[in-house]
């Protein structure tokens, strides 16, 4: 199955099939014919995955929605699919049919509220009115018969931005989602989905007589480096050439402007907090608004890049393809909207070579170099504070002491904004990445594996400029 | 004047840094400054034919190595 060896979970195939069917119908001019994708998808009566077809077909309408744009009067990226919303239990700690009943009774013994009793078959059991969900019971069990039922959205989302609704199905709230996508990734059902622009891109590529008329540039996210492991990244340049872009131009170089830039703005102002992930930008403002003046005044990497683009190039369309989908809601704010016209995920990448029937595995290599080593590493976790501190170095700013706080997920960023907020940070410079181990972990990858990491500083050790400023020296600014 | 250089991926590994470098410092030894202007763009499309250079629109392939020589024929010869 070419599917799997693509995708971690069967979730994201599905999602990925609607993206190649809409995709391929709107290449070509047929996108009249939606009511027929969730028959094209699920033929036949028999239920592969809902309780019956009909189920299947009204989800995948949904999907169909999404996939075209989603809701235009729900302002967030991320939606629920409430129709396909499993309505996971939410008990939490409870004891399972596992409980044998034993002598021991480790889990009355760690349980300091008192909040665990045995009924007459000596079964454990949780009084809910007393326990504080803190699972010293869980971890003492050595039948591991007390289980945690919570939801994995509300799991995922550390910033409890998702609660249940009336009808008991997941419910986003808009004053708090950052739009990081950990839901996404994490929902088992796929009832929660990021809005898709596919049909933009394609729209633009085919007024642009596919880069004949107008340019059309893709801004490629060094995370790309983890993904498409199936072949070589060249071959992925390639392909999105073939899909009838213009050329394939490195966010990472954008990256190297914006740490050469932050670099003098830290040094200036003495304490910055990142600008680069948008959901941490979000993020700082929703729930830190005093730390506001703190953000970096640097647009993001690929917004960056795309501004010079621009510049340069007058007339010509900006695609920015990446691991995210908060960055699919930075676009669209008014400072960035005149920079980037559309933005997709790697997913969604796959989903057009796709409908396109380009196997990027048998096209020959193209090259990638426009950023050095730092610029890519923008990637992962802890990169960007590497990059500010050479950049430092780089411009011979001695006088200030660069003390960074890489902040690995949205859990940490919050730790350190807390402190920050609280004036008892010990730091200077908060990285602040939303999505665990950086970007490779955003939920628009294919895949998020253990090499993604080594493979970004493969990536990085690979580029021909090895410092900052060589790299930006080419753009003459 | 105006002259751009490709600094898209195939021109850049062939040296296009080197050459915006080279032009830079020959326009500050010259004092032309007020008379070129120096621009980047990502791909020409003529990728083969790399580094690629543009002055007014007239295009030229230009190494690392021929960059002093294109600046003498092509450039100060023409202002």
């Amino acid at each position: 199955m070419i599917e799997t060896r693509k995708f971690d979970t069967k979730v994201q195939v599905l999602k990925y099939k609607v993206l190649r069917q809409v995709a391929r119908l709107a290449w070509n001019d047929e996108l009249v014919n939606v009511v027929d994708i969730p028959k094209m998808i699920v033929p036949g009566k028999i239920p592969t995955m809902r309780c019956c077809v009909y189920k299947e077909r009204a989800i995948l309408a949904e999907r169909v929605k999404l996939a075209m744009g989603g809701d235009k009067s729900n302002p967030n990226v991320i939606e629920v699919i409430d129709i396909a919303c499993d309505e996971c239990p939410i008990g939490g700690y409870e004891v399972s049919t596992a409980c044998r009943g034993c002598l021991a009774h480790r889990c009355e013994s760690a349980c300091r509220k008192g909040a665990i009793t045995f009924d007459a078959n000596h079964t454990a059991y949780i009084d809910k009115d007393k326990c504080v969900e803190c699972g010293a019971c869980a971890k003492v069990c050595p039948y591991s018969a007390i289980v945690n039922h919570k939801r994995p959205c509300e799991n995922a989302c550390k910033i409890k931005a998702i609660s249940m609704n009336e009808d008991k199905a997941a419910y986003i709230d808009n004053n708090k989602c950052i739009q990081c996508g950990a839901c996404v990734y994490q929902c088992p059902f796929g009832a929660i989905m990021d809005k898709s622009y596919i049909l933009e891109v394609i729209n633009i590529l085919k007024e642009s007589d596919y880069s004949h008329k107008n340019k059309v540039y893709a801004v490629i996210a060094p995370s790309i480096s983890s993904q498409f492991i199936y072949a070589k990244l060249g071959q992925v340049i390639s392909g999105i050439k073939a899909l009838g872009f213009y050329a394939v131009v490195e966010a990472a170089l954008g990256a190297d402007m914006v740490a050469y830039e932050e670099a003098k703005e830290l040094a200036e102002k003495g304490f910055l907090t990142s600008s680069c992930c948008p959901a941490f930008v979000e993020y700082t403002q929703k729930q830190f608004p005093k730390l506001k003046q703190h953000i970096s005044t640097n647009l993001s990497p690929a917004a960056t890049i795309s501004k010079y683009i621009k510049e340069t190039e007058p007339g010509a369309k900006i695609i920015f393809i990446g691991p995210c989908t908060a960055k699919k809601a930075e676009y669209k704010k008014p400072q960035l909207r005149e920079y980037v016209d559309s933005t997709i995920t790697f997913e969604e990448l796959q989903a057009l070579f796709d409908s396109r029937e380009i196997d990027i595995s048998s096209l020959e290599e193209d090259v990638l170099d426009n950023a050095s080593y730092y610029g890519r590493i923008f990637a992962r976790s802890g990169g960007l504070c590497d990059a500010v501190a050479q950049a430092l170095k780089e411009r011979g700013i001695n006088d200030f002491e660069l003390k960074a706080v890489p902040c690995d997920g949205i859990e940490e960023c919050r730790t350190a904004l807390l402190k920050a907020s609280k004036n008892v940070l010990d730091g200077n410079f908060i990285e602040g990445m939303a999505c665990t181990g950086g970007c490779i972990g955003g939920a628009g990858c294919l895949i998020h594996g253990d090499k993604s990491k080594a493979d970004v500083d493969k990536y990085g050790r690979e580029a021909y400029e090895k410092t900052i400023s060589d790299s930006i020296s080419v753009l003459n600014k | 004047m105006k002259i751009t250089i490709c600094i898209g991926s195939s021109c850049h590994l062939k040296g296009s840094r080197q050459v915006v470098e080279t032009l830079r410092s020959l326009i500050e030894q010259n004092d032309l400054k007020d008379k070129i202007e120096l621009g980047g763009v990502f791909c020409m499309g003529k990728c083969q034919q790399g580094v690629c250079v543009t002055v007014d629109g007239e295009f030229f392939s230009v190494t690392p190595d021929t960059v002093k020589t294109f600046f003498r024929d092509n450039v100060q010869a023409k202002l």
